[in-house]
């Protein structure tokens, strides 16, 4: 069907001979058609990156370096430097809200992995009703966080509340009661909790492929090895999960630096900060106050520090396999 | 019959009776909050409510009744199907587009050749990292330059292009046999129906992994629609709950009955497409 006259143009259409056969076959016409449309199919997923995702990046940090404000839009908007990285690198808030994200993500990944772990374990113990098990375990993890904090505020009251009741007859009426949300020491503690209950469900499911790809021979080997069943897991469940903790780990880790629903919704950040977070830090500065200069530098901060765990991560990993 | 017989002697096993156990508990502590939230909203009397939610009277059911619903219902200033249907316009728009567009643009990525293409890749997997919240406050300055505030488009435009998104389609779209659209292109058909009429209906498990997630991220989102939505006409459910929930005095009755109205949509649609659910999770998880 190919006209053998026409051998492909070296300059308009061919140029790129390394393309695959697909487009060889076709006329000349019909690859620049092919080019065309290629051209048109990108366009909207690129227009749309570039204008909702890089534009706005960019703008973060041109704007970092201003003291735009958006209330007062008339005033002359100026050149600041690094001022507003100084102030806020000066300001306690600052660091009382990386310090609550950081304390946040230091329990939360290691509790939330571990809890996950053993859920998918139990799950995966061929029992009959396991599926059963494992989509309730999962169920909280669809529902929005908005809702998942109005729920435990029911059970969060204080004194008289639902836990308080729990934990006051489970210790013999030893502990408690408590002020949950309103105690600056175990605020965050419960909101870990709570956030660790919703989330689990997710990191379950995925630790629950990772069980199912390892090789059966390799526990079976062991059984006639007469290893027990902690050291089956822990010498060969642990280290054929590599790959899964290394993703779950990775994903939680970034997760857990966006809190900000279940704060907002149920502490306001209170009492007395214990639980404001740097989301909660540039949303208030940006939003609230409407220093857009302040929070474009406070987000850049932020993106930088997520892009720094990411990068320390992933160069752990590399490590890690190449031994 | 061998396995048979070993597993009715596992099923009665102390070890067996253990792994019970301990499933039983870890389900009832996902499920208790939830139990609090149904058995507490079909409770008709205010006072009892509060006095049952002082203890695990919150577990246990009174009398029945609808009355909290209707009140929630009812009310004009924070109307419940209002905030359903702008959650539902968000969350549809967002999929729907994101799917066309995303598909659209990881079709080319994967399966065509031209100048840029391995630059444009690595650009768009490194912007998965970038989050969200990290470009709020330049885009709402942005949106609101635009008169966008206020809108449905506000919170649907910025969020159809999605990276994660288009690598999960990428990842697809690669692994697919090449002699598929070599036999197409052979019989003359166009870049355009390759994608629609091939490439796509071989993908439903991708379409369904990235419509599962993108449409959990949007029907959970708060931050955005928080900065974004000034009245109740364009507010969505997540922030509706959060600000029903925020009224004094507090009903608990009613707020409950609200944040199971909230849910309910969600977990019809999980228990419905159970599968699809966990296989999107796991789907998310299988990164290059």
């Amino acid at each position: 069907m190919t006209d053998p006259s026409h051998p492909p143009q070296p300059t308009a259409a061919g140029g790129r001979s390394a393309s695959p056969g697909i487009t060889t076959t076709g006329t000349t016409t019909s690859r620049r058609a092919n080019r065309r449309t290629v051209a048109l199919m990108l366009t909207p997923a690129l227009l749309l990156l570039a204008l909702f995702l890089v534009l706005p990046f960019l703008l973060s940090i041109g704007l970092s370096v201003t003291n735009y404000n958006l209330l007062n839009r008339r005033a002359v908007t100026l050149f600041v430097g690094l001022a507003n990285y100084a102030s806020i690198l000066e300001d306690e808030r600052f660091w009382q809200a990386a310090w609550n994200t950081a304390r946040f993500a230091l329990v939360t990944v290691p509790v939330q992995s571990a809890l996950a772990l053993l859920l998918a374990v139990l799950v995966n113990s061929g029992l009959p009703g396991r599926n059963l098990f494992r989509g309730v375990y999962f169920l909280p993890t669809v529902l929005s966080m908005a809702v998942v904090s109005v729920i435990w505020a029911g059970l969060l009251r204080a004194p008289q509340g639902v836990l308080n009741a729990l934990v006051g007859t489970l210790s013999g009426g030893v502990l408690g009661p408590y002020d949950w949300l309103g105690d600056e020491t175990l605020a965050m503690p419960t909101i870990i909790v709570l956030s660790v209950w919703q989330g689990v469900g997710f990191q379950m499911v995925i630790y629950l492929a990772g069980l199912q790809s390892i090789n059966a021979e390799l526990y079976e080997a062991a059984r006639i090895d007469g290893a027990s069943r902690f050291q089956q897991f822990l010498h060969i469940t642990l280290p054929s999960l590599r790959n899964t903790h290394v993703f779950v780990v990775l994903a939680t880790t970034v997760l857990a630096f966006k809190l900000f629903g279940q704060v907002d919704v149920l502490t306001q950040g209170g009492p007395l900060d214990s639980t404001n977070t740097l989301v909660r830090y540039l949303f208030n500065s940006g939003f609230r106050e409407h220093r857009v200069g302040f929070a474009s530098a406070a987000s850049v901060l932020f993106f930088l520090l997520v892009l720094g765990i990411t990068l320390v991560q992933r160069a752990l990993v590399r490590e890690d396999r190449e031994i | 019959m061998a396995p048979v017989s070993s597993r009715t002697l596992r099923l009665t096993s102390p070890a067996t009776l253990l792994t019970y156990a301990a499933m039983l508990a870890a389900a009832s502590i996902m499920l208790g909050p939830l139990v609090v939230m149904l058995v507490t909203s079909l409770k008709p009397d205010t006072l009892q409510i509060v006095q049952d939610l002082g203890g695990v009277a919150a577990f246990i059911p009174g009398p029945v009744s609808l009355e909290n619903y209707k009140r929630v219902l009812a009310d004009q200033q924070m109307p419940f199907l209002r905030f359903l249907v702008n959650t539902l316009v968000v969350v549809v728009s967002i999929v729907g587009l994101g799917i066309i567009v995303n598909s659209m643009a990881a079709y080319c990525l994967a399966r065509r050749r031209f100048r840029g293409r391995d630059l444009l890749l690595a650009v768009i997997i490194a912007l998965i990292i970038v989050p969200v919240e990290s470009l709020a406050v330049p885009l709402l300055m942005m949106v609101n330059h635009l008169g966008w505030m206020d809108s449905y488009h506000v919170q649907i435009v910025p969020f159809i292009a999605h990276p994660f998104s288009i690598f999960l389609f990428y990842q697809y779209f690669a692994k697919l046999p090449k002699d598929l659209d070599e036999a197409a292109a052979m019989d003359g058909a166009s870049v355009w129906r390759i994608y629609w009429s091939i490439i796509m209906p071989l993908s439903a498990p991708v379409i369904a992994t990235v419509a599962i997630l993108q449409g959990l991220e949007f029907w959970s989102a708060y931050l955005w629609p928080l900065m974004v939505t000034r009245g109740v006409e364009f507010r969505p459910l997540s922030v509706g709950v959060a600000q029903f929930f925020g009224q004094e005095p507090r009903q608990w009755g009613e707020v409950m009955a609200f944040a199971n109205m909230a849910s309910l949509p969600v977990i019809i649609a999980y228990l419905t497409f159970q599968r699809w659910f966990i296989q999107s999770v796991v789907g998310s998880a299988v990164k290059g």
